[in-house]
């Protein structure tokens, strides 16, 4: 099963490497990391998608839990929740294939942020399901870059991750 | 008062009332060394290896419940002592450890004896610190030595680089400290602990099983105390020896892999097991899958909650302080009804008990590696610290040397460690100036810190090294003969050296025991006459002698070869 956790992490220096030394040390499965610091800069805000089954999320999350920077930790999936991620595209944008992009770009309420003769940067926010969706519906051999973010995740309503 | 990083290092030491610091000096702690010449209440020792250093904390640690501290340098200086942090860890014992560093500026450089120490310690410590600013080096040592004791013990290193050592600034050690991304729970769940009081009154075939958390906790007395207020039978491991006496008659042993016959049963064919501080480890639950086929309600003690439900599922779950569930489950008991009438399975486990599978052949020409740990414990009245290394000879001082107390059995259950017992034994010594301590060694292990011999001259450490040696890394032979067709790759001894006249040339006294019928004498020679000496009993033990009972590794605690005969 996929899971997203959510976690506050002292912001020092390390810190990720514990994380991501945990994972790897455990045999866990990292599908994507995002980190960053929040609102109170003293503090790093996680989200790490990964797959396992129930007792093995068990043990991540109590693993998590055990590292001595880690502030608290919370499967987010395990309710309501919002996830989002930010692509960029950039494609080529010549001929047909230009007006084309624009459209397709339009129909996913994505942005163009970059505009050259020949290309297009095109900016995309979602879910995983939605920027897969988008990467499938261009040609691929109009894709000249791609980078995403990874996830971030919130809960729902009152749910609330803070210190 | 205004000081220098290196002086602060030491008050912070001083602070915490640190008797012994175990180390060895280099070119990034000189100043910390210069500091520690300039006063008088933190004793040094100075070993022969880093590996030895952390080790001898480490066994300090272990005997006393106090934080074991040692010092190094960087680069070598810490990548040698990774061997004894990851010993430490492994086992839970609180340990400061302080290394060297390149000077900051230099760090990231490859420096001359550069190393990335916090990198390559972070899998294997509790928790571990870069102090990058003189400020910050008495907070730093205060969380250290906080976190190494608190919650689940372990080891912590401060990487402390040489220019943050030179520089100044006013030292105020903190008196309290509080982290709030670490608050470890102490006082277990009342509602959880009616649960496991009212599932152990209800038992038909209860079995208590304990581990090292009852140690590190210190909690034996309010083991034995439930113990006999229970009337149940109870077992305890590697980790646990002397957690409840061994002299009692509701103890039926180790468990797991060399464990008894009547307690792997017992274990196995309980209705309700109470596990207290103990993780279910592969040595002593074999097989996880054979272990979940017999239904049993588990009751799980612990301070960790990573160590509930990783390797069995639980039935109660208890997150807290052995010592203070114990007390609480005490309260509990001694409040509620009587206890249920359990003589049928006392029945069962005597039957299992009469099996007698710790009975050995004893000789008349050869001496029996297991008799001379008996011998030793009758010598001794079975109130020595015995320290042991890694391999066949553990096991038969695990089985056969009987503990009583808690703190008296010092060895590497977890990660397995050759070359501890000495430095185990050293660190034991000084923590006990007066008692008897035994290392129970064998020619392989001891081989790989022998270099201490010198430590131990220099502070007149006066150990008894009793090396069961077979001439063979006796464990690797035994596993050859049962399961790769009797091809003993590299498990032989060659080039042995006289380890009697090796001793003496350290300066200590040298005995080599060929005769079943000297072992005594020689014991009592050493407890005696040389009491005040380092004394290397050399034992010439049969060759060939296997450690039983035995469950082979990844099978069921019920397919067990009990003697030769089973094979």
């Amino acid at each position: 099963m996929r899971h997203v956790i959510s976690l506050l992490i002292e912001n020092e220096s390390g810190a990720l490497s514990r994380v991501s030394g945990l994972f790897s040390a455990r045999g866990y499965n990292i599908e994507s990391l995002t980190v960053a610091p929040t609102e109170d800069a003293s503090m790093s805000r996680m989200t790490i998608v990964t797959i396992g089954s129930d007792e093995i999320i068990e043990q991540i999350t109590k693993q998590l839990n055990k590292l001595v920077e880690v502030v608290k930790v919370v499967d987010i999936s395990e309710a309501a929740h919002i996830e989002r991620e930010l692509m960029l595209v950039k494609v080529r944008a010549t001929g047909k294939d230009r007006e084309e992009m624009k459209r397709t770009a339009d129909i996913f309420r994505a942005r163009i942020i970059d505009v050259t003769d020949a290309s297009y940067v095109v900016e995309l926010t979602g879910n995983q399901a939605k920027l897969d969706a988008f990467t499938s519906a261009i040609d691929p051999a109009l894709i000249l870059e791609t980078v995403r973010s990874g996830v971030c995740g919130i809960g729902r309503g009152d749910r609330v991750l803070k210190l | 008062m205004v000081l220098t990083g290196a002086e602060i290092v030491i008050r912070c030491l001083q602070e915490e009332k640190v008797e012994y610091v175990f180390g060895y000096p280099g070119g990034a702690v000189l100043y910390i060394y210069d500091a520690l010449f300039q006063q008088e209440d933190v004793r040094h020792v100075l070993v022969r290896h880093e590996q030895a250093a952390v080790h001898a904390a480490d066994g300090f640690a272990r005997s006393t419940q106090k934080v074991g501290v040692a010092l190094v340098t960087s680069g070598p200086g810490a990548t040698n002592a990774v061997t004894g942090i990851a010993t430490a860890f492994c086992d839970s014992i609180p340990m400061v450890i302080i290394s060297g560093q390149v000077p900051t500026g230099a760090i990231g450089q490859d420096a001359f004896q550069e190393v990335d120490t916090v990198g390559i310690t972070r899998p294997c410590v509790k928790h571990n610190f870069l102090v990058r600013d003189v400020r910050d080096i008495a907070t730093t040592m205060k969380k250290a030595f906080y976190l190494a004791q608190s919650g689940r013990p372990g080891p912590v290193l401060v990487d402390i680089p040489k220019d943050i050592t030179i520089a100044k600034c006013e030292f105020e050690y903190p008196k309290e400290i509080s982290m709030r991304s670490y608050n470890p729970v102490v006082k277990g769940h009342q509602g959880q602990i009616k649960k496991a009081v009212q599932l152990l009154l209800e038992a038909k075939r209860p079995m208590i099983y304990a581990g090292g958390g009852v140690v590190l906790s210190d909690a034996s007395e309010q083991l034995t105390k439930l113990t006999r207020l229970l009337g149940y039978p109870i077992t305890t491991t590697l980790m646990g020896l002397g957690g409840y006496p061994a002299s009692d008659r509701q103890y039926l042993g180790m468990p797991g892999m060399h464990g008894t016959y009547e307690a792997n049963m017992s274990m196995h064919y309980s209705d309700v097991l109470l596990a207290v501080g103990a993780r279910f480890d592969d040595r002593v639950v074999g097989d996880p899958a054979n272990f979940a086929e017999e239904p049993r309600k588990i009751i799980h003690v612990d301070i960790d909650p990573s160590s509930i439900s990783k390797r069995v599922r639980v039935d109660v779950p208890i997150v807290g302080d052995v010592k203070d569930v114990l007390d609480e489950m005490i309260r509990q008991l001694e409040a509620g009804p009587a206890r249920p009438d359990i003589s049928a399975w006392w029945k069962q486990v005597e039957e299992w008990r009469s099996r007698d599978c710790m009975g050995y052949k004893n000789s008349d020409e050869i001496i029996k590696p297991q008799f001379v740990v008996q011998t030793l414990w009758e010598v001794t009245g079975g109130d020595a610290f015995v320290s042991s290394d890694v391999g066949q000879h553990q096991m038969w001082a695990a089985q056969y040397y009987r503990f009583d107390k808690p703190r008296r059995w010092l060895n590497s259950g977890g990660l397995g460690t050759m070359g501890v017992g000495m430095p185990y034994a050293m660190g034991a010594q000084l923590a006990h100036p007066g008692a008897q301590v035994a290392c129970i060694t064998g020619e392989a292990s001891i081989q790989m810190n022998i270099q201490e011999l010198s430590t131990c001259k220099q502070f007149r450490l006066p150990i008894k090294i009793c090396n069961l040696n077979n001439r063979y890394l006796g464990m690797v032979r035994q596993w050859q003969q049962l399961f790769h067709g009797q091809r003993y790759s590299e498990s032989y001894m060659d080039s042995l050296p006289d380890f009697a006249k090796l001793a003496e040339s350290y300066g200590h006294v040298g005995i080599r025991i060929d005769k079943p019928c000297d072992v005594e004498g020689a014991l009592r020679e050493a407890f005696t006459t040389h009491k005040n000496d380092l004394v290397f009993l050399d034992f010439q033990v049969d060759q060939t002698e296997n450690v039983y009972p035995m469950v082979k590794g990844g099978k069921g605690l019920t397919e067990m070869i009990l003697s030769a005969e089973d094979l």
